[in-house]
């Protein structure tokens, strides 16, 4: 009996043997990099915490007229704001602010005109005062329609008015106040691409040719300025600029307001950032 | 003679497969390896304690460092995450896993910080 045992017990060693070579093999083969998903937190680029309320003023808006860019935009933003931050929205009529600033503009070209010529007594003769350039430029009519960013320009003198500001706070009670720019302008241009044809030869086998041609492309340029401002001040906290744009192949008919919610889709995320910690997903890779 | 040849054969094994505890890679890759384990399990402060022990243990170790960087990215610690990433490509320029995640971060800072401008 005991003899027969004997080698069965040496097998058993072999056995339990090779098991802890395979082990030891498969931990010296097991990966040495893991993929993990990650949130990374980006902190807001603005202290909102002497605000408990946000107004979404309005927007000078230009560009396709295809697009209501103003109540959309203001609508968009107050949505994404009801959803995403601690502020409670202010539901208020949409300012159109482009007609505002255009009226601004008058009046302060009428009152020029009303009082007397200012005189610089710092400059010397010939030197044209910096009250009299200021005067010519608030006298010059702003473009209208606003068709490009250089339409668009003059228009940003309407953020930097703190009294105008200040006053639509003290109209809803010292909010953060959301505003800026929107341009959505068509854009077209052509560009070389490589084309791929398929064929039969004369053998009937598939042959694949490539050929580079000229290819028409259409959409949309959307151009955004945000401005953040303190609605007990009217002075500007914060401005936020961002440009995006989207081609598509001629043939393909795009509503212009699916292209509008396209490009602001990619530039609604970076707006949050600046008023609340937003979460950004991600896969990293983590060594061993 | 089967019996001292299965011995031998354990005792390989036993010496291939078992990490190098005694030295100091071997203490830093034991505190990655469970920092992973706990990161695995959502449990990153742990994580971050562990990989910052590796790195102290040793500063060569490059995937302490990336590890690191990563743990720090997702806790937020944005300038603490390029240190130690910037710190992961130095160990280890050629990795590429490394540099990977390293654009992967800055495409997010670049996106969210770049476009800042304060009055």
């Amino acid at each position: 009996m005991t003899e027969r045992a004997r080698p069965k017990k040496g097998l058993n060693l072999v056995v339990g043997s090779l098991v802890a070579i395979c082990a030891a093999g498969t931990l010296a083969c097991s990966p040495s990099y893991f993929e993990i998903p990650i949130e990374t937190p980006i902190q807001p680029k603005l202290d909102v915490s002497p605000f408990q309320r946000v107004l979404v003023a309005g927007f000078v808006t230009g560009g396709t007229e295809e697009v209501d860019a103003n109540q959309e935009t203001v609508r968009l933003l107050r949505s994404q704001l009801r959803s995403k931050s601690s502020l409670r929205v202010i539901d208020a009529d949409v300012m159109p602010l482009a007609e505002i600033t255009r009226n601004q503009n008058k009046s302060a070209a009428d009152t020029d005109l009303a009082s007397p010529v200012r005189v610089n007594t710092n400059a010397g003769a010939g030197a044209p005062s910096q009250g009299a350039s200021d005067s010519a430029r608030a006298g010059q009519a702003l473009p209208m329609p606003i068709k490009d960013e250089k339409d668009m320009e003059p228009y940003g003198r309407l953020f930097a008015n703190t009294a105008y500001w200040k006053q639509i706070g003290e109209e809803y009670q010292n909010p953060l106040i959301v505003t800026g720019s929107v341009l959505f302008m068509e854009r077209s241009t052509q560009n070389m691409v490589t084309r791929q044809n398929e064929r039969l030869d004369a053998f009937g086998q598939r042959r694949v040719d490539e050929e580079r041609v000229f290819l028409d492309r259409k959409g949309y340029v959307l151009v955004n300025k945000f401005v953040f401002i303190d609605g007990r001040t009217g002075a500007t906290m914060y401005t936020d600029n961002h440009k995006e744009d989207v081609l598509y192949s001629a043939q393909q008919n795009m509503p212009a307001l699916s292209s509008y919610f396209e490009l602001m889709d990619r530039l609604v995320p970076n707006f949050l950032t600046a008023l609340s910690t937003q979460k950004v997903r991600g896969t990293r890779v983590l060594l061993k | 003679m089967i019996q001292r040849i299965a011995f031998l054969l354990a005792l390989a094994a036993i010496l291939s497969g078992a990490p190098a505890y005694a030295d100091t890679r071997g203490d830093a890759q034991a505190q990655v390896k469970f920092g992973i384990d706990v990161a695995q399990r959502g449990l990153w402060r742990e994580a971050i304690y562990r990989w910052e022990r590796a790195a102290e243990l040793d500063p060569t170790y490059a995937p302490a460092f990336n590890n690191l960087a990563v743990g720090y990215e997702h806790e937020g610690q944005m300038e603490k995450a390029r240190q130690a990433y910037e710190r992961a490509t130095t160990l280890a320029p050629k990795d590429l896993q490394i540099r990977q995640n390293y654009e992967l971060f800055k495409e997010i800072h670049d996106r969210t910080g770049a476009a800042k401008e304060r009055p």
